[in-house]
């Protein structure tokens, strides 16, 4: 298991506290990864030598990061601040939009990767995995995760692809 | 077995699945075949989460079949002995499966498909290596081979000579990774990971792969410890494998790709030129890599084709975004240079 | 169990060779010698000339000599080269690629360590299409050598393992040599007899892990199974193959033929072996199932017995 990388700091000049809002998110995650394993059940058989693996994601420019493990009984997703990263098996780092584009399959990985944009760290074999077992479903789930919500939901995702699609 | 399989026409786009769900984008980006293996060691990519369950199999030939793609299993390791039982089972839950066809490379397994299955159809895999007319003809002569996937190692002149003098059709790699060791004869990966590309179907493991990133932002890439390569900070990176990795010799202190550098074969540009040497089917590399690159890729091969059969030059987009090392070659095909 | 020579795999000099086979004939207590041009068909014509007289005075010592095929075949040279050697009444001739199975129309031969024969339904392909004789792949392991063995006995046919020297780890169509020279295969001026053992490839912050020989990717370290000689014979494997490197083979035979015969433990006959190839490291790893590249002291070969 990896030591969390300490270069990783908090960015500046945020409204609310990053603790407060990972608190915040916390709810909201955890019903977009219980969502998303109840729909897709046969991605768990891809991903099971790394089911209690945890995988730390690192969106380049928000002030927190994703910490998942994907337990089929109980999938964890969890906000965590960037300065207080849990220790992880592996971690993937790279800008909002292109991880999203990633588990949406409108991204290659692997063109990410040789292109510098996406850093992974850590057992390189469960990053695979996961990759592999989140490019089999079908349709995209980011777009899944805000139908959720709603309106509101569609609106937030709709601003957070702008945001990141202006860096 | 699906006997009705319309393999007759010229320029079929043979397209890579390590999925489901990229095995229906293949289709719907207009695969005309499309290949893929099991989750087991009887492919060439027999890499953590990939591939197919013969359930899987099952559905994804009657998704194609229902829109007229055919869809061709990969066999092409070789099972040590001991364990040819896999393979052979693998060929069987094929065959119920309904595959238009098997890629293979042992002829232990071509065998027993040719005796067990007489009504398959088996296509030589490029793992087999069967570069001349002679080698090509000894597998059509004794296993009804009906298709050569060529090694990547001849120039277009060298196919058109081979194509006169053999009785099957000719595939060959288009777009993808660029091995630089003749397939199926290489054991490289084994030497350092203890894994073999040929007995388990890995190149480079990912269980063996590790990214080291220094404070400058520069990277190393490893595999079972052992460093292959190293990139600046903005440099472009590529998978560490051994034979595109980067070494110092007695005359090369400074360290070179003494086989090869990070590049990523494209041969767009010369689609109108393979097809007249006799090429039959055009094979695009990447069963490990994402829907989005096999989106992307099949989609403008499918058209590049659609216009030469329309006798107009074939518009490719850039797909140099997809390459590893962000580089693209013609290697082999263009020029004996390459050598 | 039998030692049998391997075919030179560099390019050494007509002269070299031909004092190195004049020492064989005399000195070595090998039954068998595999000679040819494996590697590189450019290579062949320097030393075709003084083939007839190698292999009389080889035959002359009471060798069995076998004439290797080589393992890429592309071009014309290289075509013309297989379907002349498969035309051979004798000597007998060992085959590295299909195309010379297929010039060879079923008539008997040997399978040579190229040619893929990893398993029992290969083997006994091969024996049905005339094959007398197979070396294994070098990457094998022992279980599988085993169940390999057993098939190739019950079809009574010979079956070799190498147990000395560089393993052979990969072929190209591109010139290696060459390359590191800033040249091209039709360009090369013969650069790779300046390495007659190979050219080392170092990682850039290790030591050395490959040998470059032409077209040809080896190891660095040479494989070595003084340890696992009982265990391979026990399995019913027939012959013991030594790889020619650029050290007195001569003594190195001699190490292998005293531990075959119970004259040398085998301990003893890796110091001897390291004495004889200073400088360079031993592997069993393929034989393990590990990684080629390790060697794994004598508790895994009684292990895997």
């Amino acid at each position: 298991m990896n030591a969390p990388d300490a270069a990783v700091g908090p960015p500046p000049g945020r409204m609310m506290p990053v603790g407060l809002m990972c608190t915040a998110l916390r709810p909201v995650l955890g019903r977009v990864v219980r969502r998303i394993a109840a729909h897709h059940p046969e991605m768990f058989a891809r991903i099971a030598p790394y089911e209690t693996a945890d995988f730390v994601i690192v969106p380049k420019e928000l002030p927190f990061a994703l910490h998942l493990r994907p337990e089929p009984s109980a999938p964890m997703l969890r906000a965590v601040p960037k300065d207080r990263l849990p220790p992880f098996h592996a971690c993937i780092e790279g800008r909002f939009l292109l991880l999203l584009e990633l588990v949406d399959g409108e991204s290659d990985g692997d063109a990410a990767f040789f292109s510098r944009d996406l850093t992974i760290s850590g057992n390189t074999e469960a990053v695979v995995s996961l990759r592999n077992a989140l490019d089999d479903i079908d349709g995209s789930v980011a777009q899944e995760t805000a139908d959720l919500f709603g309106p509101p939901g569609r609106a937030v995702l709709n601003i957070l692809r702008r945001r990141s699609g202006r860096q | 077995m699906n006997e009705t399989s319309d393999f007759s026409a010229a320029g079929e786009l043979v397209c890579p699945a390590g999925t489901p769900a990229a095995l229906r984008t293949a289709v719907d980006a207009g695969a005309d075949s499309v290949y893929c293996g099991f989750r087991n060691a009887t492919n060439a990519r027999n890499f953590p989460g990939l591939n197919f369950t013969a359930e899987e199999l099952e559905a994804s030939v009657a998704y194609a079949h229902a829109r007229g793609a055919r869809v061709l299993l990969a066999l092409n390791t070789y099972p040590p002995a001991g364990k040819v039982g896999l393979w052979r089972d693998a060929a069987d839950i094929g065959v119920r499966a309904g595959v238009d066809a098997f890629i293979v490379a042992d002829m232990g397994v071509a065998h027993y498909i040719a005796e067990t299955h007489p009504g398959a159809r088996l296509h030589l895999s490029v793992q087999a290596a069967a570069s001349s007319p002679e080698a090509i003809r000894y597998y059509c002569q004794h296993f009804g081979v009906r298709r050569v996937v060529l090694p990547r190692i001849l120039t277009i002149p060298e196919i058109r000579e081979i194509k006169r003098e053999i009785p099957c059709e000719i595939e060959t790699f288009v777009f993808g990774n660029h091995g630089l060791m003749v397939e199926g004869r290489c054991s490289l990966t084994n030497w350092l990971t203890g894994q073999s590309t040929n007995m388990d179907g890995v190149c480079s493991p990912a269980s063996d792969v590790t990214y080291e990133r220094e404070a400058d932002g520069s990277m190393r890439s490893c595999l079972a410890g052992f460093t292959i390569d190293a990139f600046g900070p903005e440099e472009n990176a590529g998978y560490p494998t051994i034979c595109k990795g980067r070494y110092v010799a007695p005359h090369r202190p400074e360290g070179y790709y003494a086989f090869e550098e990070p590049v990523s074969l494209n041969l767009g540009r010369l689609l109108p030129e393979l097809m007249a040497a006799g090429v039959h089917a055009f094979k695009i590399e990447g069963r490990q890599r994402s829907k989005s690159y096999v989106r992307s890729v099949v989609s403008n091969f499918r058209r590049a084709v659609d216009d030469i059969r329309a006798g107009a030059e074939p518009n490719l987009a850039d797909l140099v975004a997809l390459t590893e090392g962000q580089k693209e070659t013609q290697g082999a095909f263009k020029s004996k240079k390459w050598r | 169990m039998e030692l049998t020579l391997g075919p030179i795999a560099y390019h050494w000099s007509a002269e070299k060779k031909r004092d190195f086979y004049a020492r064989i004939a005399d000195e070595v207590p090998v039954g068998t010698v595999y000679l040819g041009e494996v590697i590189c068909s450019k290579r062949a014509p320097f030393f075709e000339r003084e083939l007839p007289e190698v292999i009389a005075r080889l035959e002359r010592a009471g060798k069995t000599v076998v004439l290797s095929s080589l393992a890429e075949v592309m071009l014309k040279r290289e075509r013309e080269a297989t379907a002349g050697l498969a035309s051979l009444e004798r000597p007998e001739i060992e085959i590295n690629n299909a195309s010379g199975l297929f010039a060879r129309r079923g008539r008997p031969h040997r399978i040579g360590p190229f040619l893929n024969a990893y398993n029992e339904a290969t083997i006994a392909w091969l024996a049905g299409q005339g094959a007398s004789h197979v070396c294994l792949p070098v990457e094998m392991p022992s279980e599988a050598i085993a169940a390999a063995s057993k098939a190739a006995g019950a079809l009574g046919i010979g079956v070799e393992v190498q147990v000395f020297g560089r393993a052979p780890l990969a072929v190209s169509a591109r010139c290696y040599h060459a390359r590191a020279h800033g040249r091209i295969k039709d360009n090369c001026q013969f650069v790779c007899e300046e390495d007659p053992d190979g050219m080392p490839l170092s990682t850039r912050d290790g030591g050395a892990i490959l040998r470059v020989n032409g077209i040809q990717t080896q190891s660095e370290s040479y494989v070595e199974l003084l340890d696992e000689l009982p265990a391979l014979q026990r399995m019913g494997v027939s012959h013991a193959r030594l790889m020619p490197q650029d050290v007195d083979m001569v003594a190195v035979a001699e190490v292998f033929a005293a531990c075959l015969a119970g004259h040398l433990e085998a301990g003893q006959a890796r110091d001897r072996l390291g004495g004889l190839c200073a400088g360079t490291g031993f592997s069993n790893g393929f034989y393990h199932g590990a990684a080629g590249y390790r060697r794994i002291e004598r508790i895994g070969a009684a292990a895997s017995s």
